[in-house]
């Protein structure tokens, strides 16, 4: 659509563009509100990943034990898989109230781009699990004894790390949502894809720790999240369109 | 849906091209069974078919078929002369689909529900007011549970916000699974209006149901019941 408008000055095409091009936005914003609606609604969903996170790191300082020097050897590491797998265990919920309510079905048959609304809906789901882990990672970097430099980069790094773990878990997420537990599988097939994450992501926190430059892990992570962002909602996509053909 | 909406929709209808679904040689095959045989048929403009058949017999699957959600089937399906393999996005454009589930949130109300399938689905220069949200409701009879969270609502009451789409649509194509399902007597008799009023305005609707309707323009289609893949000695 917006080649042709760049092709021609006829009003009438600029007229088109405008029908369009207004109702993609609005559909994406209406995704948006109406997930956050029903996340906020229940309270669950943004608090239960978080109280997990919150309760692993404690077992972990129980389990190691007091020693700052050895919690803190570990912390990065620590937070990150942590993370990973409180965001992962969210992610069953991410489509499967859609799936069985039937508004999967009517999201589908949208005229609308559905790479969009795909977006709209792993971000809102971003927004009430992985951005409650970020804006509680000091709390859990003071429990685990990183330095307090440390912890805006650990913070960014975050920021960044669970953008990718939420988009490339919905993939999982929209392969198994057919299934009735759908739960370890999700695991078994986006554990595998969180490799680089989590690799770059404690590597981050460690160089910010040992005082190495940050900017080759930040530029990794970043080329994921962004990698992520753009490919994985074709795959979910994928994955969505499977799962209505049975 | 107001005198002046509909003019502009009759408009738009005449202007464009003569819409019609085919179906050429048709057949779905589920497991082991075959649902639906070797199906032909043309529906144009006005027209609309009822499709019946013992339970099993592959009416939903049909409809998925039709609606773009299911790709497993064999044969030709086109929409206005395209094949909707291809022609995805012009078929999800012209059609509305209610499927036997309903797709309402339980945790918004019904006129949160509308709002979000709305957006989704009607893409018209001006956007659709909370009035005309409200009036459709009204025909629907939840005018007064607007605000409720359909939780707190029955299953014909949720039901019910899924037909409201039906008076906010400009779709040319209906693809309605069991609409009357969980519906009472008076709604019954709106909804058959309803869709009497879609096939006087020159578009299309496919039905399932097990009840008889009274609808003018309107044919069946038998389904039989499933046949095995493999024919047994008859």
């Amino acid at each position: 659509m917006t080649h042709k408008t760049n092709n021609s000055n006829s009003g009438n095409i600029v007229n088109n563009q405008q029908l369009t091009v207004t109702p993609l936005f609005t559909a994406f914003n209406a995704l948006l509100l109406r997930d956050l609606r029903v996340y906020f609604r229940y309270r669950g969903t943004w608090l239960n990943p978080l109280v997990f996170v919150l309760m692993v790191i404690t077992l972990f300082t129980l389990g190691i034990g007091p020693d700052p020097s050895a919690l803190s050897q570990y912390a990065s590491g620590i937070i990150w898989v942590v993370a990973l797998l409180g965001i992962m265990l969210s992610l069953d919920a991410l489509f499967r109230a859609d799936y069985d309510d039937g508004s999967l079905e009517q999201l589908l048959l949208s005229p609308q781009p559905i790479y969009l609304a795909v977006l709209a809906k792993v971000f809102a789901h971003w927004f009430i699990t992985g951005l409650p882990i970020v804006l509680a990672s000091p709390l859990f970097s003071l429990m685990l004894g990183i330095p307090k430099e440390v912890i805006p980069v650990l913070a960014f790094g975050l920021l960044l790390g669970t953008g990718i773990l939420s988009f490339i878990g919905a993939i999982g997420a929209s392969l198994t949502v057919s299934l009735r537990s759908g739960g370890l599988l999700i695991a078994l097939l986006t554990l595998p894809l969180y490799v680089p994450a989590i690799i770059f992501g404690s590597q981050f926190v460690q160089s910010a720790i040992e005082g190495w430059p940050l900017m080759p892990t930040l530029s990794m992570l970043l080329g994921l999240l962004i990698g992520a962002i753009v490919l994985a909602p074709i795959a979910i996509i994928g994955g969505l369109r499977l799962s209505q053909d049975v | 849906m107001s005198s002046a909406t509909s003019n502009i929709l009759t408009q738009a209808h005449n202007s464009g091209s003569e819409a019609s679904l085919e179906l050429d040689s048709v057949s779905c095959e589920r497991g082991e069974r075959m649902l639906v045989n070797v199906l032909s048929l043309t529906l144009s403009g006005g027209q609309g078919i009822r499709i019946e058949g013992p339970n099993g017999s592959g009416k939903t699957t049909l409809l998925r078929v039709l609606a773009g959600l299911s790709q497993q089937y064999s044969g030709r399906v086109s929409w206005c002369g395209q094949d909707i393999r291809s022609a995805r996005a012009a078929l999800a454009a012209d059609t509305l689909y209610i499927g036997h589930l309903a797709g309402v949130k339980a945790l918004l109300s019904p006129l949160e529900n509308l709002s979000w399938w709305l957006s989704l689905h009607i893409s018209t220069a001006e956007p659709i007011t909370v009035d005309k949200m409200l009036t459709a409701l009204n025909r629907v009879g939840l005018k007064r549970f607007a605000h409720t969270p359909c939780h707190q609502l029955s299953a014909g009451q949720q039901r019910r916000i899924a037909l409201a789409r039906l008076y906010l649509s400009e779709h040319r194509l209906w693809i309605l699974d069991e609409p009357f399902t969980a519906i009472d007597a008076s709604g019954v008799t709106e909804l058959e209006q309803c869709i009497a009023g879609h096939l006087a305005q020159g578009r299309m609707a496919i039905v399932t149901t097990h009840q008889a309707m009274n609808i003018a323009g309107f044919s069946s289609c038998s389904l039989h019941s499933s046949t095995p893949v493999i024919e047994a000695d008859e």
